[in-house]
């Protein structure tokens, strides 16, 4: 530990640059949670045996998530990259024996472009990635994330080196400011005035924090930043630590992410082996450690004094926050609270430099940002973009527009409280100011995308039916009013809705806005208010009209059979639960609406697109 | 000392004083459920809210926590104010329809019921304004009593409802409760409260009923004070 931090921290880059050249042979499996799913750990499994079998001596690399999860599992050979995608236990023997052996590729496997048909050898070529930065995230399929020694090859805790043996906690700073880094969370604030506020805030001790309680539907980039890379965050948050002078620091994870937590737990222990945690880190005076909070999954806790209060052991309610966490935050003591994103940004700013970083994203907003891609969308997944991409972009060149050949209709940005975006604003470009601008927000970089099936007034619905269920009671005008107005919402949906009451839902949407407590009543409104602005005329089709233009809600639909499209062959009459078609065969059949549920059966199950939805 | 503009009026306040005592300090009244003398703040009802300019930038706050500032301007009445105050009547009325302090409170604020809002019929006068779980806890120490699962199933109670061996019986959370939700009932030796029933204690002076036993059975074990000392009523002290 008296060889200077620098020093020792690139002798062992130096050994483990001989183990990962880039002309070594590996295979790399995506094992995120969703590949997983998908059965990719047996992949892996069957890879490493097969290797075995086939005496061959490469190794096989169980990583993070590779973000294209619709096209799980994922395996990548190296050096060539070939990118394999729906790989499957029996396509392995081949994969070992032609292209691991040989350099054959095969053809089956490769991701081929639904519009030119055209296959692609490299992820780098496939639309999904063209048009990424995946600075952040990128790292994720190079490295297993269990082994520190994967992270140190990749040049990790190179930037915690030079911070300890180079620059001053003032200088990091202000290289954070520089960069113009703001928060991953949600809020957007200024990384850096956050930890000069810490920095320069009096008590002992103070405690650095990173949120990884990831809540919003469909959202899980913090999930698999965290089990893909976990030594990026603890890296981060060590720079962090070092510059606002603190000792301790937690990271807050979810229970329901048992992967992440692991992976984590891993790689805090690994860092402790190696110094790079605990006392008297690469040799100097900085000592700093790290624990793990397991959050019971209350979306509330996300929100930082909620989670201030669960670290503490309390129920997970917000408080009023006129004295700012940097002053007093966890046990009333200067806390900086920053996302898991926003710390794995920290270690590139420093390595890369600020101007490099700033050079990235539009004026306001600096850098990358991953986005959670979902909903009715063909490629699902996790993209990085830089700061300023347009939803447009993102939607149709990485999303690879909407399934089914169906068409747009909106996109939700920024969580359940984040607002819906119409066609016509496809063309904006993402960053926090014009997402608040058009009524949503960046949120944590959850995208929700929606086609003409989707009834906005329903979507509100769910969304404020979730905020509801997830607000933590304690203040009236988020428990009460969020209730009331998807009380308002059920009735509209249901066919019961009234003349005034869109009025009624602006009135107390303004109301909660401005009367809650915390961030999550004060942006739980966001939903309908956006759904209201951009889609009012769905609003006033089912209160004026009895009618769901998207042929959503069950009340006002009915559900009849297309004579000249029917072939009477039967099906709708053998799914449906309520024995409500019938028919002859080969003769044209009939639905009783009075006893028809509109569950949708025979829908599903009709060949001829003969059920009329109206 | 620091120097705000509370309506449009100058008004001088002790540096720490919450905006709530400095507003009710210069005269002018604001309606509060959850702000209770005799325990800490929680920012629940919102009822207190103002609305707060600090250079050009304007945001509504809870007044009750809320310190006041130097060159601070604050409207109590702002039409952003009043919208709030009024969403959150309606809400309480609509939750807790039988209450009197409420329907009191509502036609001092020109407020009624929004019809639009079914009433609820199981939350009886309870606004969750938390003051008695503070009480039990801050004041008492004994933390009988809490707060149950979250939004709008939101609720206070013994844990499990069942009844609490923490519990004394001193009746503070009923005494600060300010809908009167909290029933306690008092009649010859005996107390009732939370589903429980306390035996009471003579007055060794009076020989009136004066504090559960458990009670004094509890204080005499915090402070010290044999239990026999205990034993004479206020009013005989």
């Amino acid at each position: 530990m008296k060889e200077s931090s620098d020093t020792q921290a690139r002798r062992v880059q130096e050994d483990l640059r001989l183990n990962y050249g880039p002309n070594k042979k590996f295979v790399t499996v995506c094992a995120g949670t969703g590949c997983r799913a998908y059965g990719s750990l047996k992949v892996k499994d069957a890879l490493e045996a097969e290797m075995k079998k086939q005496n061959m001596n490469v190794e096989v690399l169980a990583t993070g998530c590779f973000g294209f999860c619709e096209k799980g599992p994922m395996v990548v050979i190296h050096p060539d990259k070939y990118f394999y995608q729906q790989v499957k236990v029996e396509d392995v023997p081949e994969i070992v024996s032609k292209t691991v052996a040989k350099g054959e590729v095969l053809g089956r496997l490769l991701y081929r472009d639904p519009d030119t048909k055209k296959t692609m050898f490299r992820e780098e070529d496939l639309p999904f990635y063209k048009k990424q930065l995946r600075v952040v995230f990128g790292q994720n399929g190079m490295i297993d994330p269990t082994r520190i020694d994967d992270y140190l090859a990749i040049d990790g805790y190179q930037a915690l080196a030079k911070v300890l043996s180079e620059m001053t906690p003032e200088g990091v700073i202000s290289e954070v400011k520089k960069a113009g880094l703001r928060g991953r969370g949600g809020g957007g604030f200024p990384t850096a005035v956050k930890w000069e506020g810490v920095r320069r805030a009096h008590g002992e001790p103070k405690y650095v924090i990173a949120n990884g309680d990831e809540g919003d539907p469909g959202a899980y980039m913090d999930r698999s930043l965290m089990e893909g890379n976990p030594h990026s965050i603890i890296e981060g948050m060590i720079i962090g630590a070092y510059a606002v002078g603190a000792r301790e620091g937690y990271i807050y994870v979810r229970n329901e992410y048992p992967l992440a937590v692991t992976h984590l737990t891993l790689a805090i222990a690994a860092a402790g082996e190696a110094g790079l945690l605990g006392k008297n880190i690469l040799g100097t005076d900085f000592s700093f450690d790290i624990h793990i909070t397991k959050g019971a999954g209350a979306f509330v806790c996300g929100e930082s004094s909620a989670l201030f209060a669960s670290i503490e052991g309390r129920a997970g309610e917000p408080r009023a926050k006129y004295v700012h966490a940097v002053e007093k935050g966890l046990w009333d003591k200067p806390t900086v609270l920053n996302n898991v994103e926003t710390w794995a940004n920290v270690p590139l700013i420093i390595n890369r430099g600020a101007d490099w970083y700033a050079s990235i994203g539009t004026e306001g907003s600096k850098g990358t940002k991953i986005f959670s891609l979902v909903g009715k969308i063909n490629n699902t997944g996790l993209i990085e973009v830089p700061m300023g991409t347009t939803l447009y972009e993102i939607i149709y060149d990485m999303g690879g527009g909407i399934a089914n050949g169906r068409k747009f209709k909106a996109v939700q940005t920024g969580g359940p409280s984040g607002g819906c975006i119409p066609e016509s604003l496809l063309d904006i470009p993402v960053d926090f100011d014009k997402l608040y601008e058009v009524g949503s927000m960046m949120g944590s970089g959850g995208m929700i995308v929606m086609d003409d099936s989707s009834c906005m007034v329903d979507v509100a619905r769910y969304f404020l039916a979730f905020l509801q269920e997830e607000s933590c009671g304690k203040c009236v005008p988020c428990r009460e009013g969020v209730r009331r107005m998807r009380e308002i919402l059920d009735d509209i949906c249901a066919g019961k809705g009234r003349e005034g009451d869109v009025e009624l839902l602006e009135k107390i949407a303004t109301g909660v806005a401005d009367g809650s407590l915390c961030a999550l009543g004060g942006s739980a409104p966001n939903p309908v208010l956006s759904t209201i602005k951009y889609f009012r005329e769905e609003y006033d089709a089912h209160i004026k009209n009895h009618r769901c233009p998207a042929g959503v809600c069950k009340a006002l639909i009915t559900y009849s059979i297309i004579p000249e499209k029917c072939t009477g062959c039967g099906m709708c009459i053998k799914v449906c639960p309520t024995q409500a078609t019938s028919g002859e065969k080969k003769k044209a059949h009939t639905i009783d609406n009075d006893k028809c549920t509109r569950c949708g059966a025979c829908i599903e199950s009709c060949k001829f697109d003969a059920i009329n939805v109206k | 000392m620091v120097n705000l503009i509370i309506d449009g009026k100058n008004i001088t306040a002790k540096e720490d004083t919450m905006l709530l005592e400095a507003i009710r300090g210069a005269g002018i009244s604001i309606p509060t459920l959850c702000a209770h003398e005799a325990v800490s703040r929680s920012g629940a009802c919102r009822l207190c809210v103002v609305e707060i300019k600090k250079g050009n930038r304007t945001r509504i706050v809870t007044s009750c926590l809320y310190a006041a500032e130097e060159g601070l301007i604050v409207d109590t009445k702002s039409e952003r104010v009043q919208n709030v105050r009024r969403l959150v009547m309606e809400l309480l009325l609509a939750r807790c329809p039988e209450s009197d302090v409420l329907q009191k409170l509502a036609k001092e604020l020109c407020v009624e019921p929004q019809a639009r809002f079914i009433a609820d019929s199981d939350k009886g006068k309870c606004v969750l304004c938390r003051s008695c779980v503070r009480v039990c806890e801050e004041v008492v120490g004994v933390s009988a009593i809490g707060l149950f699962a979250r939004g709008s199933h939101k609720t206070v109670g013994t844990p499990y409802n069942e009844k609490s061996d923490a519990c004394i019986g001193c009746g503070a959370c009923a005494y600060v409760c300010p809908t009167g939700h909290i029933e306690m009932f008092t009649t010859g030796d005996k107390r009732k409260i939370w589903g429980r029933t306390f035996k009471m204690k003579t007055c060794d002076t009076c020989g009136r009923y004066f504090a559960p036993v458990d009670q004094l059975k509890y204080i005499s074990k915090k402070t010290g004070v044999p239990l026999k000392e205990l034993g004479i009523c206020m009013d005989c002290r």
